[in-house]
């Protein structure tokens, strides 16, 4: 649904059709009939909801910017995982990025919840694992060198990165991810999702806890 | 390889899980409110319309002023061009544009309280006179309050324009306050039309 009062340009135009739509109806009813404004109504009102809907199938998806924190000397980077963070080439990948800019590292890590438990509004549970998850997280960044913070996010990782954009105003994002076929996050299609969502450049790291192994995939685009 | 701490003052930051920023997101939901509390006045006003069942609307011997409320509604509309023309002069940069829009606003939504109060008293009855007038002086009245608030709200954004608040980048005070001025000329264009018109 799209919402006409998201922004005051959008109330305007919303106002000018309330204009056109009750003047149209009202010109009707008076010069013609009653039954005639009843006839506009109805035209109008089912034109207006096709028009809705319709522009609400093509819409492309509205991207969220978020706003530049920090000095021109500083990188903030976003790191969202579940329980994939750490290793050798996310470290290089970091610093990589990096380059020349003094980083800001900020992880989230999603609580993670069974849809059950996410509409009975028990969370507790999934928080403390998260938490956990978290600190073993940052322990495991320190321990490779890079200082960073971080936060237990929303269950559901796109919103979660959302929260923490516009907490945090990150310049760059990299998801951690297990590899393809373990990945409940890319059986999702969390990564280009979030690719279509956030104007900011966005690196998706694989890591394979089992054998240690990273691989770093390229951003489709380098906006920086 | 170091990274500032950020130090944090204050309370807590509050936890955001909205695609919406909270200033607008609260806006919208005051909004949602409104429209509950004006859609049970108009249920009143139609419960009372349909149950009246009088050949003729207003029923006799009750006279709307349909021109000069009319007259209003072209005041009230012009007020969200004007109110526009502010948000687009800050964008713009232009702060002259942006004081002078709000300035307008103000004026233009005096002039239309004014106005309503003129036509109360020369209206020739009162909220007492029946069902009809309860329902008009309610539907009216609530509208009224709704810009005499509006009005508060941009007195506000006046003052801080004036004050050199805002800037291309910055403005949401004017936004917001736009985005609720033009919900109110929403509301009375529907009341006119309903009440006055058909």
């Amino acid at each position: 649904m799209i919402n006409p009062l998201r922004s005051e340009a959008e109330a305007y135009r919303f106002l000018l059709l309330t204009v056109g739509y009750f003047a149209a109806i009202a010109i009707a009813a008076l010069a013609i009939g009653t039954w005639a404004g009843v006839i506009v109504f109805l035209v109008l009102t089912v034109a207006g909801a096709v028009y809705v809907l319709r522009a609400h199938r093509s819409e492309p998806p509205r991207q969220s910017v978020p706003s530049r924190r920090g000095s021109d000397k500083e990188l903030r980077i976003l790191v969202i995982a579940n329980e994939t963070v750490g290793g050798e080439r996310l470290r290089e990948e970091i610093r990589r990025r990096s380059e020349g800019y003094e980083e800001q590292v900020f992880v989230v890590t999603p609580a993670l919840n069974s849809p059950l438990r996410h509409w009975a509004s028990d969370e507790d549970g999934a928080r403390v694992q998260a938490q956990e998850r978290l600190a073993a997280s940052l322990e495991r960044l320190r321990s490779l060198g890079i200082d960073a913070k971080g936060e237990v996010g929303d269950g559901e990782p796109l919103q979660a990165m959302e929260d923490a954009l516009r907490l945090f105003g990150a310049d760059e994002i990299i998801i951690s991810t297990h590899p393809e076929g373990r990945s409940h996050w890319l059986e999702k299609n969390v990564v280009e999702s979030a690719r279509e969502r956030f104007a900011v450049p966005i690196t998706h790291v694989v890591v394979d806890l089992e054998a240690e192994r990273e691989e770093v995939q390229e951003p489709t685009s380098e906006t920086r | 390889m170091t990274v500032h701490a950020e130090a944090h003052h204050g309370p807590p930051i509050a936890n955001q899980s909205s695609r919406v920023d909270s200033a607008t997101l609260g806006m919208l939901l005051f909004i949602a409110s409104e429209i509950m509390l004006f859609g049970s006045f108009f249920t009143i006003y139609f419960f009372v319309r349909v149950v009246n069942g009088a050949p003729e609307w207003p029923p006799a011997p009750f006279h709307l002023p349909v021109f000069v409320a009319g007259v209003n509604t072209i005041i009230l509309v012009t007020s969200s061009f004007t109110i526009h023309w502010a948000l687009q002069s800050i964008k713009r940069g232009n702060r002259a544009g942006l004081q002078a829009g709000l300035v307008l606003t103000i004026a233009l939504g005096l002039t239309f309280l004014l106005t309503q109060a003129r036509e109360y008293s020369r209206i020739g009855f009162s909220p007492q006179d029946g069902a009809f007038g309860s329902t008009f002086y309610g539907l009216t009245g609530l509208h009224g309050a709704h810009v005499f608030v509006g009005l508060t709200i941009l007195t506000f954004a006046a003052i801080r324009a004036f004050r050199g608040h805002f800037t291309p980048e910055e403005h949401h005070g004017v936004e917001i306050s736009g985005i609720y001025w033009h919900f109110v000329d929403v509301m009375w264009i529907v009341v006119y039309t309903t009440v006055y018109i058909l």
